[in-house]
């Protein structure tokens, strides 16, 4: 499998906050990368043949990528507001498909079997009706609309409420969701999940949050979206097949599935195939 | 009592779970475990010395081994938890507790190599951690045929909450519970103890619905 049209995106390879002189190494799509903190205090990525890779730094990450990105790394204006606090949660590996990694984020309906008393519990387990599309202009997909009922859906949540979301996936690897906030009634949370691509079956998160919360200390934040995020990895490692299929074939999706339907539609609209499964099984 | 707790630590886990199954309330002060590794800064060192979660105070006491904490809250309230009603059954639980340094070391450590990307030897830990399982099972499975569930007792005990996590959590570290089925009897009995709490990656058991009886109406007969 060749790395197709994701070969030219952006995708997050470390925390800018940790990269130094001394340098790390990861992997990208299969290749060796190596990231090192320049005398001048820019970031430098290389290939082990020391070729030279594009970098941009955002979203308190460094980002590369193996081929030419076209597009700017896509922007998040919201997590740029004052205020907000900026939230590194650090990396966890999953062996996964990068892709199913996202679609998993875009899933509502799990809340009250996964997240059980946090992000959903029975009986309210119904997905309301929402909005889904595909932004021609940005080429993006946007779910808008989506309501859960939540018993925790914050730490700076305190018993249940009813949480408003959208979901906007601005590349193939990356999503945002914005969320009710319980401390400013009116703005949007930013919770996001940034996969970096080890392979077509294992992928390193990066979660990052933006949100408006003065009182909770950063290390509770921390543990809260890690908390979270580390009861998917074991749904996540067990799913079959293990990549993302995108044509139709024995899964029936419902209605509350019409994000992930979005999604692999986009993806396999631009190509970007790198952890699906074309042939339907 | 303050526990120094880290919510994607088994150790933290174990003194979690043995207090919510007794009844004792814990204050948790959350640790920046990952990425902040505060266990290794100051503040947390002068406290412990060897740089290691969970930590327990309570007054003047503060424990660092999370087999000591266990003894502590079981002695508290519930030494039947303790395992020790006859001088063979008291050195089966230490046994126990020992082995469960070695579940740390091999499939923790296996854990935080393929979850948090920390240094290590995977194949090897992998498998220290199996040679380990296999010995857990077949202990669960000579239990069994005692009419035992448990591993020191007909009931659970200390040992059993010090083994729990990190063989719960195996697959976190690509090792399959597939093989060891009185391994997974065992974790679902105690998945099913009143007052048991979950961690990310072990999860409640979700109620069975009643057994569908037949030529209920609509039910074919």
């Amino acid at each position: 499998m060749t790395t197709g049209a994701m070969r030219d995106e952006w995708y997050p390879v470390g925390l800018r906050s940790k990269v130094d002189a001394g340098g790390q190494q990861t992997m990208l799509m299969g290749e060796q990368i190596r990231l090192r903190e320049t005398p001048g205090g820019a970031v430098a990525v290389e290939t082990a043949d020391g070729r030279a890779l594009p970098v941009v730094v955002g979203h308190g990450h460094v980002w590369t990528s193996l081929g030419q990105p076209t597009r700017p790394l896509f922007a998040i204006p919201e997590a740029d507001q004052p205020g907000r606090r900026l939230v590194e949660v650090g990396v966890v590996r999953v062996r996964c498909s990068p892709l199913r990694a996202v679609e998993n984020f875009l899933d509502i309906a799990h809340f009250p079997f996964v997240h059980t008393d946090i992000l959903g519990a029975e009986p309210h387990t119904e997905v309301e009706r929402y909005e889904v599309e595909i932004r021609e202009k940005e080429d993006e997909v946007w779910a808008t609309k989506v309501r859960f009922y939540q018993p925790q859906a914050a730490k700076s949540a305190s018993g249940g409420i009813t949480t408003d979301y959208m979901y906007r996936v601005p590349a193939p690897t990356c999503s945002v969701l914005y969320k009710t906030c319980p401390a400013r009634p009116g703005e949007w949370d930013v919770i996001t999940l940034f996969v970096q691509p080890l392979t077509e079956e294992l992928c390193d998160v990066w979660p990052w949050m933006a949100l408006y919360d003065d009182v909770t200390p950063m290390t509770d934040l921390i543990h809260f979206q890690q908390m979270i995020f580390l009861q998917d990895r074991s749904i996540l490692e067990n799913q079959i097949p293990r990549r993302l299929p995108l044509d139709p074939g024995m899964e029936i999706p419902t209605r509350a599935d019409l994000t992930s339907v979005a999604y692999r539609r986009w993806l396999k609209r631009h190509n970007y195939t790198y952890g699906a499964q074309l042939v339907a099984q | 009592m303050k526990l120094y707790d880290y919510i994607l630590s088994p150790s933290c886990y174990k003194v979690r779970l043995l207090a919510a199954l007794l009844g004792i309330p814990l204050e948790l002060r959350a640790v920046d475990f990952h990425p902040g590794g505060e266990h290794r800064k100051p503040e947390l060192l002068a406290l412990n010395p060897a740089g290691s979660i969970p930590i327990l105070e309570d007054g003047e006491l503060r424990l660092t081994e999370s087999a000591a904490m266990l003894v502590y809250l079981a002695s508290l309230t519930s030494p039947d938890w303790l395992g020790r009603d006859t001088a063979a059954e008291a050195a089966r639980t230490e046994q126990w507790l020992s082995f469960a340094q070695r579940l740390t070391a091999s499939l923790g450590g296996a854990r935080l190599c393929e979850m948090l990307l920390r240094p290590g030897d995977l194949a090897a830990l992998q498998a220290a951690g199996i040679a380990a399982l296999r010995e857990l099972e077949a202990a669960l499975f000579a239990q069994r045929l005692h009419g035992e569930d448990f591993l020191v007792a007909g009931r659970p005990t200390i040992a059993d909450i010090a083994c729990f996590p990190y063989v719960a959590l195996a697959p976190d570290g690509s090792v399959s519970l597939d093989p060891y089925p009185s391994i997974r009897l065992w974790l679902r009995a105690i998945r099913a103890l009143p007052g048991f709490i979950e961690m990310p990656g072990i999860h409640r058991l979700h109620e069975l619905k009643p057994e569908p009886v037949h030529g209920a109406e609509g039910e074919p007969a």
